[in-house]
């Protein structure tokens, strides 16, 4: 017999069958099989024991977590100073020399006025 | 004194983990019965299960109260459960040719007189299961609710999230893929 007349063959036969039926079979059939609800032995045990474990590194982590985001704002801090320094630096750089006279004629300042008051 | 499940989920989310327990105890057999509508092993249904709690314990902030906790779980049930099957996505163009003798015999039983081909055969429960298999996870998720547990499109909607006319199209395609696993094993019986 040819490969193809067998192909044919079994194409006619599972043609016969009424696939609208079978399903509706199946369908009920497995409405028939109604799944356990056994639970295994000790599970909300194993569950909370479970749940125990994830708690505390929970609270490490929300620690962890505290300290990241208090570096993160350090070093946005950190940048912002140095940022307005370098601007600041930049623009006045013409008046550094200012800067340190005034600074030192601050610091100055009070034994100049007890000298001139002696 | 017994305390209300209410009173339960508000000592959990105020950090008592302990109180979880009771509530797992209650609902795990409905959790169990579910995953073994989509898993076959038992230690993949205890895998889900697991799964389940460990996500209502952490979503547990987003329960607000206004349906029962049971519905919620469920939603998260059939959430993991479906996960599960897109996870676990097996052969799914595996042929029927394996099929044992009690199956042959319930297929050829039915295609000469289909009345004698009962419902509640084993054989039958076998085939089934071996079609569910053949499933994509949409379908065999919408083909289990719809048709298995017999809920309402409504009910699937609430259940997976999905809009009603999401629900109706994906039942629809559920049913066209079906047929054609059916057309599939009726075809390979006879080769």
């Amino acid at each position: 017999m040819s490969v193809t007349g067998r192909g044919d063959a079994a194409s006619k036969k599972s043609s016969l069958m009424n696939l609208t039926e079978l399903h509706k079979k199946l369908i009920a059939a497995a409405r028939a099989d109604v799944p356990v609800d056994h639970v295994p032995y000790a599970f909300e045990k194993r569950v909370s024991a479970l749940l125990a474990s994830r708690v505390a590194p929970h609270a490490l982590d929300a620690w962890v977590t505290g300290l990241w985001r208090a570096a993160v704002s350090c070093v946005g801090v950190a940048m912002v100073c140095g940022m307005l320094a370098l601007f600041t630096s930049s623009s006045a750089s013409a008046s550094s020399d200012d800067l340190s006279q005034n600074l030192d004629s601050t610091l100055m300042a009070s034994i100049d006025q007890t000298d001139q008051s002696q | 004194m017994e305390r209300t499940e209410a009173e339960l989920i508000a000592a959990v989310l105020k950090g008592d983990a302990g109180s979880f327990e009771p509530l797992v105890q209650k609902y795990s057999p409905r959790v169990f019965a579910t995953a073994r509508r989509y898993a076959r092993r038992e230690s993949e249904v205890e895998d889900i299960a697991q799964e389940v709690w460990l996500k209502a314990f952490e979503k547990l902030g987003s329960f607000r109260g206004e349906a029962p906790f049971e519905h919620w779980l469920m939603r998260m049930a059939i959430h993991t459960c479906y996960d599960f099957l897109r996870r676990h996505q097996r052969s799914r163009e595996s042929s029927f040719t394996d099929l044992s003798d009690p199956e042959n015999d319930w297929l050829e039983r039915f295609a000469t007189a289909p009345e004698t081909a009962g419902d509640d055969a084993d054989a039958a429960k076998l085939l089934i299961g071996r079609v569910m298999e053949r499933l994509s996870p949409q379908a065999r998720l919408v083909i289990t609710l719809l048709e298995i547990e017999d809920r309402s499109v409504k009910e699937i909607a609430e259940l997976t999230g999905w809009s009603v006319p999401l629900v109706k199209v994906r039942a629809f395609r559920a049913r066209g893929e079906m047929k054609k696993i059916l057309a599939k094993m009726a075809r390979e019986k006879y080769l």
